[in-house]
């Protein structure tokens, strides 16, 4: 490397610091408010409170709604880039702007407007007694909660789906096509492994934030379903157990990392896949 | 018939994310101070907004915050871009992964971590504490954008400038920073929006006394949120909207002239 361009180097030594000071010593004031004890000495006893049953509950439904507002949010996904995909050449930025475009509003406030679609006398109601139909209860249920959490992370998912199905050449699909397999054996054999990575990488992207909200079961939840998320902000607000708090976010960062190593495993997978299709 | 089932796909899509944006202009416009009853048209939001002192407040510390958070977060991105292109993969490699942790980071954690940072070190929450804790979360935006577009350059334009006489400041302004300037601009544009929209790190590392805009709409949730709010966000959204609209014609008319020009070439 020649002399003049690496005694560049030193520009990164600010990020260093940076790094150390703002993004790997905060975490561990998480580690340490997580395991000490009123004296400052260690403890595991908050670590332990986190394995009660109504701790435990509510993780449990966090996951749970978490894994299927990322199933829900898979499924509608999919068929609608491929869509977008077969349009890419017509029309195809209009269309794509339009799904962006959600985006710019503040989530809070969409969030909110679904309130006032879901809610006891809200628009869904209004529209259904007008036909002369019952009512459905859906606001402050789980599956309020599940709508708001797709609204709001719909769009994770069909980014990177998108790109991952953009990316797959037209010809290996005629390919398929002309040794006779039928729609659903392409999609199946073709092209579901194909967007793999699109697939596991929108997922993350979806599971994380739906698995750490506090907001939408806020409005949506109306404090009767209480997520993960609501706990531990309701432990730094308002009952100022922090470290029960922190204890509560390690449980959520051991969920972060499995999700990292699964999307770096996927990678690290399609790149040796390719690299032997390389050397072959 | 298969053409009809698409567009229909794609129309119950855009019903449902169009749906509550739909909800808040209509809020924008109804006489009524509660959400769910519609009293008559107003334009009195409109008016209102430019007395509401909290709103213009929260409205002028987002966009100050924004403004600084971007470009210090796009200052540090491109000196650690530059200085990350001299190094070796797997330096470079861990460099990358430090970086991208606030991004895989929930936001909940980020908040919490940043908020007990700043406690443990003695600092009081509010403006400078935001701020901060914003340059956090858009630098890695602010990297994805930038070291992308220095590492893929070409390190011989900035030798033939220093051989032909030019300081490592005057080669670094003449020749590198014009080949940057697309991703500089993305990066600032990225880390403004990631900061203007944020809520959930702003409300952990606040403190009392101070709103963005977003901690402002909170706070308002639990008591009704006034009005003047979703005349606000109705004029943000028409403002974007346009700015696509803008977008796409000049996208069109590009197209249309590369056409021209090679069909001119065929000719």
């Amino acid at each position: 490397m020649n002399e003049r361009l690496s005694s560049q180097r030193f520009l990164a030594l600010p990020f260093g610091l940076w790094s150390v000071l703002f993004i790997v010593l905060p975490l561990f004031f998480v580690l340490w408010n997580g395991v000490k004890d009123v004296d400052g000495g260690f403890t595991l006893v908050h670590l332990q409170t986190v394995l009660q049953w109504e701790y435990l509950k509510a993780l449990g439904l966090s996951v749970e709604l978490a894994l299927i507002s990322t199933f829900i949010c898979l499924v509608l996904a999919y068929p609608l880039c491929l869509i977008l995909r077969e349009r890419k050449e017509s029309r195809g930025l209009l269309v794509f702007l339009l799904f962006l475009l959600p985006l710019w509003m503040n989530s809070l406030l969409t969030t909110m407007a679904w309130q006032t679609i879901l809610e006891k006398h809200g628009l869904i109601n209004m529209f259904l007694q007008s036909l002369g139909l019952s009512e459905v209860h859906i606001i402050n249920t789980p599956l309020a909660i599940i709508i708001g959490m797709v609204y709001n992370f719909l769009p994770y998912m069909v980014l990177p789906l998108y790109v991952a199905l953009n990316r797959i050449d037209n010809s290996i699909i005629e390919a398929a096509r002309d040794l006779g397999a039928n729609h659903y054996q392409t999609l199946r054999r073709v092209l579901l492994p194909l967007s793999m990575p699109g697939i596991v990488s929108g997922s993350t992207m979806v599971f994380i934030p739906a698995l750490t909200t506090f907001v939408i079961s806020a409005l949506l939840g109306g404090n009767k379903v209480l997520l993960v998320g609501n706990i531990i902000e309701q432990e730094f607000t308002a009952a100022y157990d922090w470290q029960l708090g922190s204890a509560l976010s390690m449980v959520l960062m051991v969920f972060i990392i499995l999700n990292i190593l699964l999307e770096a495993f996927t990678d690290n997978g399609e790149k040796s896949r390719q690299a032997r299709k390389g050397r072959a | 018939m298969m053409q009809k089932v698409k567009n229909l796909y794609l129309g119950v899509i855009v019903a449902f994310l169009y749906a509550p944006i739909v909800v808040l202009i209509a809020q924008s416009f109804n006489a009524s101070r509660y959400r769910g009853q519609w009293t008559g048209f107003t334009w009195e939001w409109y008016e209102k907004l430019v007395e509401s002192e909290e709103i213009l407040n929260a409205f002028s510390n987002t966009l100050t915050i924004g403004v600084t958070s971007a470009v210090l977060a796009t200052l540090l991105a491109l000196i650690t871009a530059l200085g990350m292109r001299q190094m070796g993969r797997q330096s470079r490699m861990f460099m990358r992964g430090l970086a991208n942790i606030p991004l895989l980071n929930a936001d909940i954690v980020t908040g919490i971590s940043l908020m007990l940072l700043f406690l443990g070190l003695g600092l009081r929450l509010g403006y400078d504490t935001i701020l901060l804790a914003h340059i956090v979360i858009s630098l890695p935006y602010a990297m994805l954008c930038i070291l992308p577009q220095v590492l893929s350059m070409d390190n011989v334009w900035y030798e033939a400038a220093r051989d032909l006489g030019a300081t490592p400041l005057q080669a670094f302004r003449k020749v590198i920073l014009p080949e940057l300037t697309p991703g500089i601009v993305a990066a600032f544009l990225l880390s403004f929006a990631m900061s203007a929209d944020d809520f959930i790190v702003t409300y952990f590392t606040k403190g009392a006394g101070i709103e963005t805009l977003t901690t402002e709409i909170y706070a308002e949730l639990k008591l009704g949120v006034h009005p003047e709010m979703y005349a606000l966000s109705t004029l943000f959204f028409c403002g974007v909207l346009v700015f696509a609209v803008l977008l796409m014609l000049n996208y069109k008319v590009i197209t249309r002239y590369r056409q021209a020009e090679k069909r001119g070439q065929a000719r």
